[in-house]
C-alpha cells in the first residue's frame, strides 16, 4: 500500500443521533482504492447505522462524508448510488414480487436513461438500453453464480443462498466502485462463508472495486480484509490491520467482556 | 394472466379489439346497452389510471374521484355557457363547428379540453402527490382521501365562490348544458344515436390500454414496481424517489382528468354530486375486484362493477326486494352490494379475477416466505441468525 494511495471513501467526525441516543459518535474512517475493509462490532454498535449514512438513507447530525473527493454528506440515496456507491442489505431486501433478473434491472435505473415518453413511444435507442440492460443483468447473475434456468423466476421464490447472490448482482449490475456488504455471511455455514470470502477478492480483482464489509463472522473477517474498523455503542475503539485488531484489548472487551479481557491479559503476561 | 403464445396473444387482441368496435353496429344506436357500454368503457380508463398508482406503485388512493372532477370541470369550463359574459357576451370559440359555435360562453374542440384536462390533472395530481412523499402506505390513503373531499367540497360551495365575474362551480345545480363532442369524419355525436361517443371512448380504452403496457414493462413501470415492494432497497438502487412517485401521480391522474372529460360532455352535466367520496371507492373497488396491478384483470374489474351498478342492479334486480315482501330500492344498497362483492372476492380469490402474475405467486407461497425474507423484528428470521 503506498502512501499517497487515494481514498475512495473518507468521513469525518461523522455523529448520528436519534433523539437523545447517540448511535455513531464522531466516526472518522476512510476506505483506500482498491482495498478491502471491515467494520466490525458487537450487535447495537452503530455498524448499519454508519452504513446508512454513508448511502444517504440517514443524515448525519454532524461531520462530513466524501466519495472520491466529492461531498455526499446527506446527498439523496440515489445520487449517491449513481456516483458508484453500491450496497446489498442484512436481511435481504430483494423486490419480492420482481424477477431475478427484474431485480438486477433496477439496479441499473441510475445508469438508463428512458423517461416517461421514451418508455410510452419505445423508440429505437430506448429498445436498445432495454435489450442491452436486460444483457447485462443475464451477465451479471451468471457471474454471481446463478443458474439461467432461475433468471426469471420471482425473488421471494428463490433459495436463501440465491436471493443473497441476486443481491450482489443487483448492487454489481450499477457499476460501481464502492460495494458495501452488510454481513453478507449472515445465515451462511462456513463453507458458503469461505467461499464468499474468495468471491469477495475476486470482485475486487475483477472489476477493481473496493468493499466496505460489516461482518460477523471472525475468520471471514481476518480472512480477507486488509484494514479493520471496530465500532462499540456508536465509538471507534480501534482500527488497524486485523491482527493487530484481534489482540487489542479494548476489542476483546467489548465482545468478550470485561473479566475475559483481563484473563488474557494475564495470561500474556504470565507468559511473559 | 397466464403466458400464452405469442401468436395466440395476438390473435386474441385482434379479436377482442375486433369485437369491441363492432358491436355497436350490432345493438340498437340509442338504447340501454350501447349507453351502458360506453359508461363502462369510461370507467375503464379511469380504473386503468388509478391502477397505474395504486396497483403498480402502490400508493393508496382514495381521492381519485378529484381527477374525474378536474377533468369534468375543465370541460365545463372551455365547452358549456358557463363563462356566459366572456367576450361581451360573444362568446370565444376554438375550432368548433356546429350549434356551439353560435353561443355564448367558451366553446373549444374537444381534443383540446383534453389536452387541458391532461394538463390540469397532471399538475393536480403531483400537488396532491408531495404532501405524501413522505408518508407509506395507510397514511397516503388518509392524505388523498382529504384531498378528494376538498375538491368534492369545492365543487359544491363554488357557486358561492366567484372572481373574475364568475362563479367557480355551478354546485350542485351543475353545469349544463355541456357541449357533445364534434369531430370531424364523424356522425353527429347526439343522445340519440350513442355510436360515436361508444367509439370515442372505445379509443380512449385503446391508447390507454397501451400506455399502460408500455409503461409496464419499461424503466418506469418497474422502479414504481420496485418501490412498491421496498421503498429503502429502491432508493438505495439508483430508483430516485420523488420523481418516480410523481410520475406515478400525474400519469394515473392525467386519464382521470381525459376520462372526466368525456364523462362532462357525455352525461350533458357536471354537477358536484358526481364527485363525492363513494367514487373514490367505486373506482378502486373494480382495481381490486380485477386485481391490483393488473392490465387486463382491472378492464374485466372495470367492466363488471360498471355493469352490475348501471344494469344489474337498478333494472335486473331491482324488483327482487318488492317480490321477497320488503319495500326498499335496491339501488340504496348498492355500496352494500359491492362490499359483500369484494368481502366474497378477499375469501375465495384475494388476488382478483385475472391476477397480475406476480401476485398471483406471491400470494400462493404464503406462511414460508417469511422466513426468507424476514424483517429485523420477525423472529422466523431472528432465529436463523445466531
Amino acid at each position: 500500500m503506498s502512501p499517497e494511495q487515494e481514498n475512495i471513501l473518507e468521513a469525518h467526525g461523522v455523529t448520528k443521533q436519534f433523539g437523545g441516543l447517540t448511535a455513531v459518535n464522531d466516526v472518522s474512517f476512510a476506505i483506500p482504492q482498491g482495498s478491502i475493509v471491515s467494520l466490525i462490532g458487537p450487535n447495537g454498535a452503530g455498524k448499519t447505522t454508519f452504513f446508512n449514512i454513508l448511502t444517504g438513507l440517514y443524515k448525519p447530525t454532524l461531520g462530513r462524508v466524501a466519495f472520491s473527493g466529492k461531498n455526499i454528506t446527506a446527498g439523496r440515496p440515489d445520487k449517491i448510488m449513481a456516483l458508484g456507491v453500491a450496497r446489498t442489505f442484512q436481511n435481504i431486501r430483494l423486490f419480492g414480487t420482481m424477477t431475478a433478473i427484474e431485480n438486477v434491472m433496477v439496479g441499473q435505473h441510475a445508469r438508463m436513461k428512458a423517461g416517461l415518453f421514451g418508455s410510452i413511444f419505445r423508440p429505437p435507442w430506448v429498445r436498445g438500453e432495454e435489450q442491452r440492460v436486460r444483457a447485462k443483468a443475464a451477465e451479471t447473475l451468471e457471474y454471481v453464480g446463478l443458474r439461467s434456468g432461475v433468471h426469471d423466476q420471482l425473488a421471494t421464490n428463490l433459495s436463501y443462498g440465491d436471493q443473497r447472490r441476486v443481491e450482489i448482482a443487483r448492487a454489481l449490475a450499477s457499476e460501481p466502485r464502492l460495494l458495501l456488504l452488510d454481513e453478507p455471511t449472515a445465515g451462511m455455514n462456513a463453507q458458503e462463508s469461505e467461499s464468499l470470502t474468495r468471491f469477495m477478492q475476486k470482485l475486487r480483482d475483477d472489476f477493481g472495486l473496493s468493499i466496505l464489509l460489516i461482518e460477523h463472522d471472525m475468520r471471514v473477517v481476518m480472512g480477507v480484509s486488509e484494514h479493520v474498523t471496530v465500532l462499540d455503542h456508536g465509538e471507534k475503539i480501534s482500527e488497524g490491520e486485523p491482527q493487530a485488531v484481534r489482540s487489542d484489548p479494548q476489542v476483546v472487551e467489548a465482545y468478550l467482556g470485561k473479566q475475559e479481557a483481563e484473563r488474557q491479559r494475564a495470561e500474556q503476561e504470565g507468559a511473559v | 394472466m397466464p403466458e400464452l403464445p405469442r401468436n395466440v396473444r395476438i390473435a386474441l387482441t385482434v379479436a377482442v379489439i375486433a369485437f369491441g368496435a363492432l358491436l355497436p353496429l350490432f345493438v340498437e344506436g340509442g338504447g340501454g346497452f350501447i349507453d351502458d357500454a360506453t359508461l363502462a368503457l369510461a370507467y375503464v380508463v379511469m380504473a386503468l389510471g388509478l391502477n397505474i398508482i395504486v396497483g403498480f406503485a402502490g400508493l393508496l388512493d382514495l381521492g381519485y374521484v378529484a381527477f374525474f372532477a378536474i377533468g369534468a370541470y375543465t370541460m365545463g369550463y372551455f365547452g358549456s355557457l358557463f363563462h356566459i359574459n366572456v367576450n361581451g357576451g360573444e362568446g370565444l370559440h376554438v375550432l368548433v363547428a356546429g350549434p356551439a359555435a353560435e353561443l355564448p360562453g367558451i366553446h373549444a374542440n374537444f381534443l383540446i379540453i383534453v389536452v387541458l384536462a391532461i394538463v390540469a390533472t397532471t399538475v393536480a395530481g403531483m400537488l396532491i402527490g408531495l404532501p405524501t412523499l413522505r408518508l407509506r402506505g395507510d397514511y397516503i390513503a388518509i392524505v388523498t382521501l382529504a384531498f378528494g373531499e376538498i375538491v368534492g367540497r369545492i365543487a359544491i360551495n363554488g357557486d358561492e365562490i366567484a372572481g373574475f365575474g364568475t362563479k367557480l362551480t355551478n354546485g350542485r345545480q351543475g353545469i349544463t348544458p355541456v357541449d357533445k363532442i364534434d369531430l370531424p369524419f364523424s356522425e353527429p355525436f347526439t343522445a340519440l344515436n350513442l355510436r360515436p361517443w361508444y367509439w370515442v371512448a372505445f379509443t380512449m380504452v385503446l391508447i390507454v390500454l397501451f400506455v399502460n403496457f408500455r409503461l409496464r414493462d419499461s424503466r418506469l413501470g418497474r422502479a414504481w414496481i420496485a418501490l412498491r415492494e421496498d421503498e429503502v432497497a429502491a432508493v438505495s438502487m439508483g430508483v430516485p424517489l420523488v420523481k418516480t412517485k410523481l410520475l406515478a401521480y400525474g400519469t394515473g391522474a392525467a386519464f382521470g382528468g381525459v376520462s372526466g372529460a368525456f364523462l362532462g360532455s357525455y352525461l350533458n352535466t357536471v354537477n358536484a354530486d358526481q364527485f363525492q367520496f363513494a367514487f373514490s371507492i367505486f373506482i378502486l373497488a373494480m382495481v381490486i375486484l380485477g386485481g391490483l396491478g393488473s392490465i387486463w384483470g382491472v378492464v374485466v374489474g372495470a367492466i363488471a362493477l360498471s355493469f352490475i351498478n348501471n344494469r344489474l342492479i337498478p333494472d335486473v334486480l331491482n324488483d327482487v326486494p318488492e317480490r321477497i315482501g320488503l319495500d326498499f330500492d335496491l339501488t340504496e344498497l348498492s355500496f352494500g352490494i359491492f362490499g359483500f362483492l369484494l368481502v366474497i372476492m378477499m375469501i375465495l380469490r384475494p388476488e382478483g379475477l385475472i391476477p397480475e402474475r406476480r401476485r398471483q405467486l406471491e400470494l400462493g407461497e404464503g406462511i414460508e416466505d417469511l422466513a426468507k425474507t424476514g424483517d429485523d423484528d420477525d423472529p422466523v428470521y431472528q432465529a436463523r441468525v445466531p
